[in-house]
């Protein structure tokens, strides 16, 4: 299968990768990994006139603890090196977790967290855990830079905020007082599957008291969502089991699952209710895992 | 990345790749994949193409040490990278202890998906010698068998670590 002819740049700067997009308008695509665009590209469902490679820059490619700020990973990090990273295995290894279990070991190795979030598929295995930790954009244009919600960022399968001249440089978890976080993908397979449901929570637990908690849904609405209805449930209760399944079953009706060869609408649903259950007592017990 | 424009306007780009020891200069347009590039400007045939989506590992080569397919590559971005093939694995005529454990313990079928396996295969126990077999399961699962179920191929895997 061969890939349609375009124009290819590889800026050396970060400023030079954005003024070409500026220049070349909404033909233009950024390259990172590849897994994802070329594929497209091969089915004719994109055909951009210009490729802008992302793969000169490298500090795009860092994971670092910024002090005051937070865990700053760069777009370009790759699912592996975020899989990983021992700083992040050390503070959130639920993140490398979830990076873990995207794909395949070769997608792994080029597919970068930045192209994972742009490209705004609904079952994507990232954005639950990083909205459950309340991650932050950071996204770049030749007019400055800005900072949105991850939470805030998708506006349908394969729409985001991002505008035509904006880069995504990097996501931050900013500081936070979670006790526990986790990401749980349900997929058809071990390997190679797309999530039918991904449930992402983070909690912060006084003892038995809940403090505050963040439940994030993949697979089961146009774009990822947070079950905020279920959450209110658990703040400032002690967490017993009925309250658990309470959550769960709040969480499956607030969320939004179409029918497809994966799952009925149902099926999803009530899948929602069993991993919510799991993934939280899962973080409660055993923290960032 | 120097650029070459012909007469027609086409734009091509000088690379060179190391592929397996050796240096390749080529200049190539922007959209010929990685696949294209070692089966067609290299002649390296070993590598083979499957579902050329990145789904079903008979492309993986290594890039600087680690399995990557290379049907979803583009070989411009493999500039100055470093690339193992399977005809990169045995050397001086000798093949290397995974290839010998695939034959010694018929991991091998049809063949197709093999140069990929043994790749896969070789990235992890240079990075991990004594792997686990969940370990092992975990490096392959990019690897599509349609023919063997597997068995004797983490077999011949687990047994190339065992002999190290």
């Amino acid at each position: 299968m061969n890939l349609p002819d375009f124009d290819y740049y590889i800026p050396a700067s970060l400023q030079d990768a954005c003024a070409l997009l500026a220049e070349k308008g909404p033909g233009a695509k950024v390259l990172a990994g590849g897994t994802d665009l070329l594929n497209k590209m091969k089915h004719e469902l994109m055909a951009p006139e210009v490729l802008i490679s992302l793969k000169k820059l490298d500090q795009l490619t860092s994971i670092d603890y910024v002090s005051g700020k937070g865990v700053v990973i760069g777009s370009m990090a790759t699912h592996n090196a975020i899989s990983n990273s021992s700083l992040l295995q050390e503070k959130y290894l639920s993140v490398c977790e979830a990076a873990q279990h995207m794909a395949n070991n070769q997608v792994r190795n080029v597919g970068t967290i930045g192209g994972n979030i742009v490209n705004a598929v609904p079952s994507a295995d990232l954005p639950p855990i990083f909205i459950a930790l309340g991650a932050l954009l950071t996204l770049v244009s030749t007019n400055g830079e800005r900072v949105m919600p991850l939470e805030e960022f998708f506006t349908g399968p394969g729409k985001t905020h991002l505008a035509p001249d904006e880069l995504l440089t990097g996501i931050v978890i900013p500081d936070n007082s979670f006790t526990g976080s986790t990401y749980i993908k349900f997929g058809l397979r071990r390997s190679g599957a797309l999530a039918v449901v991904g449930v992402a929570v983070a909690v912060e637990m006084d003892r038995n008291i809940c403090k505050d908690a963040r439940i994030a849904l993949g697979a089961v609405a146009p774009v990822p969502m947070r079950a905020k209805k279920a959450e209110a449930m658990m703040i400032g209760n002690a967490i017993t089991d009925e309250l658990l399944e309470q959550v769960g079953v709040c969480a499956s009706t607030e969320c939004n699952p179409i029918s497809d060869i994966r799952g009925s609408e149902e099926y999803r649903r009530d899948m929602v209710r069993v991993f919510t259950k799991r993934a939280l007592r899962k973080a409660i017990n055993n923290g960032h895992v | 990345m120097q650029v070459v424009v012909d007469n027609n306007g086409i734009k091509r780009y000088l690379v060179t790749l190391n592929i397996n020891g050796d240096s390749y200069t080529r200049v190539i347009k922007a959209n010929t994949l990685l696949v294209k590039f070692l089966r067609e400007e290299i002649d390296l045939t070993g590598t083979k193409k499957g579902c050329e989506l990145g789904d079903c590992g008979s492309c993986t080569v290594l890039m600087d040490g680690k399995p990557v397919n290379s049907c979803i590559v583009l070989a411009v971005e493999a500039d100055g990278h470093e690339i193992t093939t399977i005809e990169g694995v045995a050397q001086n005529n000798k093949l290397d202890r995974i290839q010998e454990s695939f034959i010694e313990n018929a991991a091998i079928q049809c063949g197709y998906c093999t140069p990929g396996m043994v790749l896969s295969a070789k990235a992890l126990l240079t990075q991990n010698p004594h792997p686990t077999e969940q370990e092992v399961r975990t490096a392959i699962a990019g690897n599509l068998c349609r023919c063997t179920g597997y068995v004797n191929i983490v077999k011949a895997v687990l047994v190339a670590a065992d002999e190290q």
